[in-house]
């Protein structure tokens, strides 16, 4: 009955997703990282503002992740999500605090200050969360047939929360490069002077993460310095892209530090998944185990093919009406 | 003391999808609202429409933005608590749950965002149309996750293997039987809800006498929609308790307070149920209206809740009461609706105090009703998750411990309790702000005279900073 390999297209599809979300809701996550260093209140609205329209969309590709998951790779969804209850209930915390933020800052005037750290504290318990899970996906899970037994604070380790701080720089740079691309003036000159520092802790985190992990997963070790040389030029593409960027700042052309930024993380990300396919619950698991049922996976493929093609649609055309720099003075009440 | 995991993942989940049900009931009735006010706008160009449409916009994405942080918390909770139920009915909720992503969370999303923003940005018609498919994008949300809920309720479509669901028809499985009742009966409480705050809130300022014209209006219109739907609830109601007598018949023994299957059973209007005892104390009940109304027979046969073991049983009194605090609402609502049609004579209904104050009450009965009815609905269905094949015990997640969950459960608590009485501060405060300045209705407006356009003529967050 399993006519074509299903598991591998909904990989696939999810690794979309995931890279969808990572992208987009990190440049505006991104801007809570960077509000409290802002240069004053007028920035903080234009970084707000510039984000408003989307922001939203951006974060229904989280959804989309967990519920696409829970759909082909149940598995996944139900060890991980226990795996790191507290850790999820944290994240979620912060994306709380950061969604109502939006609708009040801007009706707040000597509140002003609260909300202000509502959106930065949210965004930043939430991004440290989101890299714990990487690190965890890295790390490995304690599952016994298919159920998760290790304990509360197994996500809590040095390691995760090295990866946890490599992901909030990560996510600050796609934040700052947005700006560079969204804003003028003063607050784009800041942007352009705080790109490159952050740009040197990604790399720093990178390098250090990248010798730390075979320690902690001796099978990582294996697959970059064994067989197959082709993965090599993962890493060689990230470094490329964070020449292009250096590049592009040094030049101040608008667009493309965002696009160069784009690219590190595209290619940060197949790295990740080249270390461990095809694994999906690391150690034991791999995409086939975890897989619901074929006609599940059919099912909503079915569906997805029609509708994506669609939402990809209206979102770039969103996106196109809120084109262009984003002034400052221009209220959002 | 020892923490029971089970329990307090129970009460976490009932918390936070309670607080999440009282957002969506009242932004689908709201959408469809601003879609209608939008659309007479377009058509007429009367600007009374726009500025209505812009006040309730502005009440929209208040209310909508706490749906979509709450609604974010639902989305991870069935992992994160009930992991083993996720595990085993992933081959039908995945998808369903997915469905409802990409059918109608990114087209809310992304349309909502021109709603706010894009007066200015794009075409009247393109507006219109932002405003019509966030308004279908809700109705999609509720065909999906009200079909999810539904097949726990009445499993169908689906065979039982190894532990876990197989679709073996998704017609069947989407459409199982309880969920045309419980669709019907929840888009009717979303219109109700909708209609009653909109009424509650133009009779506020009726009463105080501010742009009665545009109240005016919109009262009228909610009227018209209230004398519709208030009595039609009651009739898709009555099909849906029929519904469950068939399917969940012991959930209905609990709303009528029944321990004994009988004949001529009287419909009780008090009672205070005694689970232990296995008996009520203190009935007031109108004979045989019970059997009446579940088997259109005076005489007729109703189950009792000893047809089910002693565990199997939900608790009766909080299905019974929750069940008699909606039906109270319930009526009640119909008894505006006709007073609403009585006043009409010479256009009083705008005018009459005790109406308009009584209105204004009314505007959080429906959120209680919804509450009360989904709680019969959920109560109702203890012990079960998946009636009849799974258990809420066999579904927790089992590495959880009483601590985790204690945890959390004060955490959602504590967030939520801030959240809402934010919200709840603002909202007051656009109601007291009112709809005299057109502008306030719109997010991102092109520089206007003052420098710093919120120093001008928007709302602001504490009292006196207008
Ligand atoms: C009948 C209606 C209804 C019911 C019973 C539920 N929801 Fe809901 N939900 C909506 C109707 C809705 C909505 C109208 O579509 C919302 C409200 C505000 C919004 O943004 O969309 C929403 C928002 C919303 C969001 C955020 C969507 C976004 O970012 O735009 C999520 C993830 C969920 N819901 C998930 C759930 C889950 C897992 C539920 C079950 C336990 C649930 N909802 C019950
Ligand atoms: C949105 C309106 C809803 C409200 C107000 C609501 C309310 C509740 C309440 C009060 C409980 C606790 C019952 C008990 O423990 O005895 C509960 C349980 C539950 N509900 Fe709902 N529910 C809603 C919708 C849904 C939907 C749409 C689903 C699934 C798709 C769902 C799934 C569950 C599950 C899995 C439980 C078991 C956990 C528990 O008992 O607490 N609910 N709900
Ligand atoms: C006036 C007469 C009414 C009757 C006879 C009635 C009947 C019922 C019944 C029998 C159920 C339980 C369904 C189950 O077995 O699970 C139910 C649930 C519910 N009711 Fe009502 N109801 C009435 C009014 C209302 C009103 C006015 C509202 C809100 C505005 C409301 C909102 C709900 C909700 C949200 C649920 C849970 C979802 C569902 O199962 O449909 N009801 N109602």
């Amino acid at each position: 009955m399993e006519l074509i390999d299903l598991a591998l297209i909904w990989a696939l599809i999810i690794g979309f997703g995931i890279i969808m979300y990572v992208l987009m809701d990190g440049f505006d996550l991104g801007q809570g990282i960077l509000f409290p260093f802002a240069p004053d209140e007028d920035a903080r609205d234009v970084m707000m503002n510039s984000v408003a329209p989307v922001w939203d969309g951006n974060e229904t590709w989280l959804i989309l992740g967990g519920a696409g998951l829970l759909a082909a790779f149940p598995l996944v969804y139900s060890v991980f999500l226990p795996a790191l209850y507290i850790g999820v209930f944290l994240m979620l915390t912060g994306l709380i605090f950061r969604g109502i933020a939006f609708e009040f800052r801007f009706k707040a005037r000597t509140s002003k200050y609260l909300w202000n750290w509502a959106f930065a504290g949210g965004s930043i318990l939430a991004s440290f969360a989101q890299g714990v899970v990487v690190g965890n996906y890295i790390q490995g899970f304690a599952v016994e047939n298919g159920v998760f037994v290790g304990g509360p604070f197994d996500w809590l380790t040095p390691f995760t929360v090295l990866t946890g701080l490599g992901l909030l720089a990560g996510y600050a740079l796609l934040g700052s490069t947005w700006l560079i691309m969204k804003s003028e003036g003063y607050i784009q000159d800041w942007a352009y002077k705080i790109t490159l520092p952050l740009l040197g802790a990604v790399l720093a985190v990178f390098v250090i993460i990248s010798i730390w992990t075979p320690f902690v997963n001796p099978a990582v070790w294996d697959r970059w310095f064994s067989n197959i040389q082709i993965i090599w030029v993962l890493p060689a593409m990230t470094a490329f892209f964070a020449w292009v960027l250096f590049r592009s700042v040094q030049k101040r052309q608008d667009g493309m530090p965002f696009v160069a930024t784009m690219g590190i993380f595209v290619f940060t990300f197949l790295g990740l998944v080249a270390s461990k396919w095809p694994y999906v619950v690391p150690p034991d698991y791999t995409i086939y185990d975890a897989s619901s049922a074929w006609e599940s996976q059919l099912f909503l493929l079915l569906g997805l093919l029609f509708v994506i093609p669609i939402v990809l649609a209206y979102t770039a055309w969103t996106y196109w009406v809120f084109r262009g720099k984003v002034k400052a003075g221009v209220g959002y009440h | 003391m020892e923490l029971d995991p089970l329990l307090l993942s129970r009460i976490q989940f009932g918390f936070v999808v309670s607080f999440h049900a009282i957002f969506p009931v009242f932004t689908i009735g709201l959408a469809s609202y601003i879609a209608v006010l939008e659309g007479l706008f377009f058509k007429t160009r009367n600007p009374v429409w726009e500025k209505l449409a812009r006040f309730w916009t502005q009440v929209f994405a208040v209310v909508f933005g706490m749906g979509v942080v709450t609604g974010i918390v639902m989305a991870f909770q069935f992992g994160t608590n009930w992991s083993n139920f996720s595990q085993a009915s992933a081959n039908f909720l995945g998808p369903v749950l997915s469905y409802e992503v990409v059918t109608a969370f990114f087209l809310e999303a992304t349309f909502l965002g021109v709603l706010l923003f894009g007066r200015n940005k794009v075409p009247r018609g393109v507006h219109l149309f932002a405003a019509v498919m966030v308004a279908v994008g809700t109705f999609i949300s509720s065909f999906w996750i009200l079909s999810a809920n539904s097949w726990m309720q009445t499993p169908a479509g689906v065979e039982f293997r190894d532990g876990a669901v197989f679709v073996t028809s998704w017609m069947e499985a989407l459409f199982n039987p309880s969920f045309p009742y419980r669709f019907a009966h929840m888009v009717m409480a979303s219109f109700l809800t909708g209609g009653f705050v909109v009424a509650g809130v133009s009779a506020w300022y009726l009463l105080r006498k501010r742009e009665v014209e545009a109240n005016r209006k919109a009262l009228s219109m909610c009227l018209w929609m209230l004398l519709f739907f208030a009595p039609a609830q009651a009739w898709v109601g009555d099909l849906h308790g029929l519904n469950t007598l068939e399917y969940q018949p012991v959930k209905v023994s609990a709303m009528e307070g029944l321990w004994e299957t009988d004949t001529n059973v009287p419909l009780l209007l008090f009672a205070i149920p005694d689970q232990a005892n296995q008996t009520n104390h203190l009935e007031i009940g109108i004979p045989n209206l019970a059997s009446f109304i579940l088997t259109h027979d005076w005489a007729g046969q109703v189950p009792g809740m000893n047809e089910v073991a002693v565990e199997e049983q939900p608790p009766v009194g909080i299905v019974f009461w929750s069940f008699r605090i909606m039906v109270s609402i319930g009526l009640l609502m119909i008894a505006f609706a006709l007073a609403g049609l009585v006043l009409r004579r010479g256009g009083r209904f705008a005018e009459t105090p005790w109406f308009l104050k009584g209105l204004t009450y009314m505007s959080i009965t429906p959120f209680i009703a919804v509450v009360a009815g989904w709680f019969v609905t959920e109560v109702g269905r203890y012990p079960w998750l998946v009636w009849g094949e799974m258990t809420l015990a066999e579904g927790l997640t089992p590495s959880l411990t009483g601590g985790m969950a204690l945890f959390t459960l004060i955490g959602y608590v504590l967030v939520y309790a801030l959240v809402f009485a934010a919200g709840v501060y603002y909202l007051m405060r656009i109601f007291q702000v009112g709809m005299e300045d057109t502008h306030t209705g719109d997010h991102i407006d092109e520089p206007h005279s003052a420098k710093r356009p919120w120093s001008g003529a928007d709302v602001t967050l504490e009292a006196g900073g207008r």
